[in-house]
């Protein structure tokens, strides 16, 4: 590659970062800045403060929010590994009649819109007695079909002949799927961890549905509350509490990258 | 236990898809058919079906000029984000997977708006169309140009809400296409260069032919989420100004949460089931006789 060409690709690839990274930047610029500021539109605040930080965590519940997204986020995580890769072990190592069928029982759940369940689901929540509680946010997401893909791709390929000599020697099904299966797919498993993280802490309109109050509410739900009672004049505290909310999952976004990229391309061609 | 025998087998295969069939019996199989059965009902406020009437919230929905706007609103959504969305991945992925030093910063940086959620994501965007305050007045001020009220006006609120989106879903199609574009044979390209094929030459007939799987699939999934586009329209719009935002899943949430007509709500999510099973479908049809496979 020319000189000539490489700096012209470098210059797309910068001119590209800033149009991606500019409202992400640009929200903790002004989470910096002071009222003043952010009311004369200034692109960069005149001195770094942490006030609006503070008083982020002092005017709402912030850090209960924060605790309740955690609570709810990794208690789906963990649900849907569970849930997920005990399927997928029974789709790639038990063979029984019917299998093809339930397989294909799976595949059709991904044409279902979450959202054209939704009414049917918040009233059956609703009769469970789930509204504000952990289980409305948990319990309905563990059985994921993406998550059940995945696996069954990684655990495809361990060699069959293993699992045949570990009935010879007399191993149960289940100690081979907790010694053996689960070990050496970690990556995946990795992979769909973060994924399953991610979309939870993210999700936004089954919490607004199923809490009406600060017990459970998830830290999304409590940021668009914030936003319609501070937007006239509390931006700043505003853009603070929205970069704190962010900031797990960035972090885990930009660890987890390389193995997301892979993952997904994985459950999405083959 | 001795395994190997046809019952025992069947016994366990199904016990360890017990959590999962289920789950998704409760949570999807059985809300599926009951919004099907509702959408044939008049209800009461709690969601009770009162009166079988057949098609009738059907008929109704499709002479109701809401709805008809409605589905105006989404279908104009729709062809705001997905081809512009993708465009700018396949742009972004395809000089993201260039050799050159440093480039990982750059596939993380593009990536990055993966890890941003709808509430925050939606958040700064109405901060950066704020009219007094925000960048894009600021920028239109500052080259001589009058500000404007971009999500206050019928006429750009649509469009201001989809040009937030397609920077929200960049993220995910972006990673999605460079593993497409990773996964190309190296050798391929060799080949190329070795017949002197320039560099155009071998975007049109390398990359995008051997991509063409990971594009069409990237495409389904980007048509998919546009149909279920919420929270952006909730924290930006709510549905105005007069309607000219009031996507679906927007309509679907205030007919059962707002109004309470659980039957009409109903007959909209499955008119948006129908949508999906219809993209979903031309997915597996077309893909199947249009897509290069290796």
């Amino acid at each position: 590659m020319s000189l000539m060409k490489k700096s012209l690709l470098y210059v797309l690839l910068v001119l590209s970062a800033l149009f991606m990274m500019f409202p992400i930047v640009y929200a903790v610029m002004i989470s910096f800045m002071q009222g003043g500021e952010v009311l004369q539109g200034k692109l960069l605040p005149s001195s770094f403060s942490f006030e609006n930080y503070q008083s982020a965590f002092q005017q709402v519940p912030l850090l209960h929010f924060l605790m309740n997204s955690l609570i709810v986020s990794v208690t789906v995580t963990a649900g849907q590994l569970i849930v997920s890769s005990l399927a997928a072990f029974a789709f790639v190592f038990i063979k029984f009649r019917g299998r093809n069928t339930l397989f294909f029982l799976f595949i059709s759940t991904m044409m279902i819109p979450w959202e054209a369940t939704m009414v049917p689901n918040y009233l059956i929540v609703q009769k469970l007695g789930w509204i504000n509680q952990y289980s409305s946010l948990t319990i309905p997401f563990f059985a994921l079909a993406f998550g059940t893909f995945l696996l069954r791709q990684q655990f495809k390929t361990i060699p069959y002949e293993l699992f045949e000599a570990s009935q010879v020697a007399g191993i149960s099904r289940f100690r081979f799927f907790w010694k053996v299966v689960l070990p050496v797919s970690k990556t995946s498993i990795i992979t769909l961890a973060i994924y399953s993280f991610l979309t939870t802490w993210n999700m936004y309109l089954w919490p607004l549905l199923v809490t009406n109050n600060e017990k459970v509410r998830t830290v999304q739900i409590g940021l668009k509350q914030m936003q319609s009672q501070e937007v006239s004049s509390e931006w700043g505290i505003v853009m603070a509490a929205a970069v704190i909310v962010v900031l797990p999952t960035l972090i885990l976004l930009f660890a987890g990258q390389k193995h997301l990229q892979k993952g997904l391309t994985q459950g999405a061609i083959k | 236990m001795k395994t190997g025998n046809g019952l025992s087998d069947l016994g366990s295969g199904l016990l360890y898809l017990l959590p999962s069939l289920l789950l998704f019996g409760v949570f999807l199989f059985y809300p599926m058919i009951r919004t099907i059965y509702l959408s044939l009902f008049y209800t009461d406020p709690q969601g009770n079906p009162i009166a079988f009437i057949g098609l009738e919230n059907f008929t109704y929905l499709l002479q109701s000029e809401e709805f008809l706007n409605s589905a105006k609103a989404t279908g104009l959504f729709v062809l705001y984000t997905v081809p512009a969305g993708i465009l700018l991945s396949l742009f972004l992925a395809l000089i993201a997977n260039l050799k050159l030093k440093g480039i990982g910063i750059f596939r993380t940086l593009f990536s990055s708006t993966m890890g941003m959620s709808v509430a925050a994501s939606s958040i700064i965007w109405m901060f950066m169309y704020n009219p007094s305050i925000g960048v894009f007045n600021k920028l239109l001020n500052l080259i001589g140009f009058e500000g404007h009220s971009w999500l206050l006006d019928p006429n750009t609120a649509l469009l201001a809400v989809a040009l937030s989106t397609i920077w929200m879903n960049t993220g995910f199609a972006f990673l999605i296409l460079l593993g497409g574009l990773q996964n190309i044979d190296e050798q391929l390209y060799e080949s190329a260069k070795i017949s002197g094929a320039g560099s155009f030459y071998q975007l049109r007939r390398i990359t995008l032919p051997m991509l063409s799987p990971t594009l069409f699939f990237i495409t389904t999934v980007s048509l998919i989420n546009s149909f279920q586009t919420f929270g952006q329209i909730d924290i930006l719009t709510k549905g105005g100004p007069v309607q000219s935002t009031n996507v679906i899943v927007y309509s679907i949430y205030q007919d059962a949460f707002v109004n309470y007509n659980a039957g009409s709500a109903s007959a909209q999510a499955v008119l948006l089931f129908f949508c999906i099973l219809a993209v979903t479908i031309l997915q597996f049809r077309l893909g199947e006789k249009k897509v290069h496979y290796q």
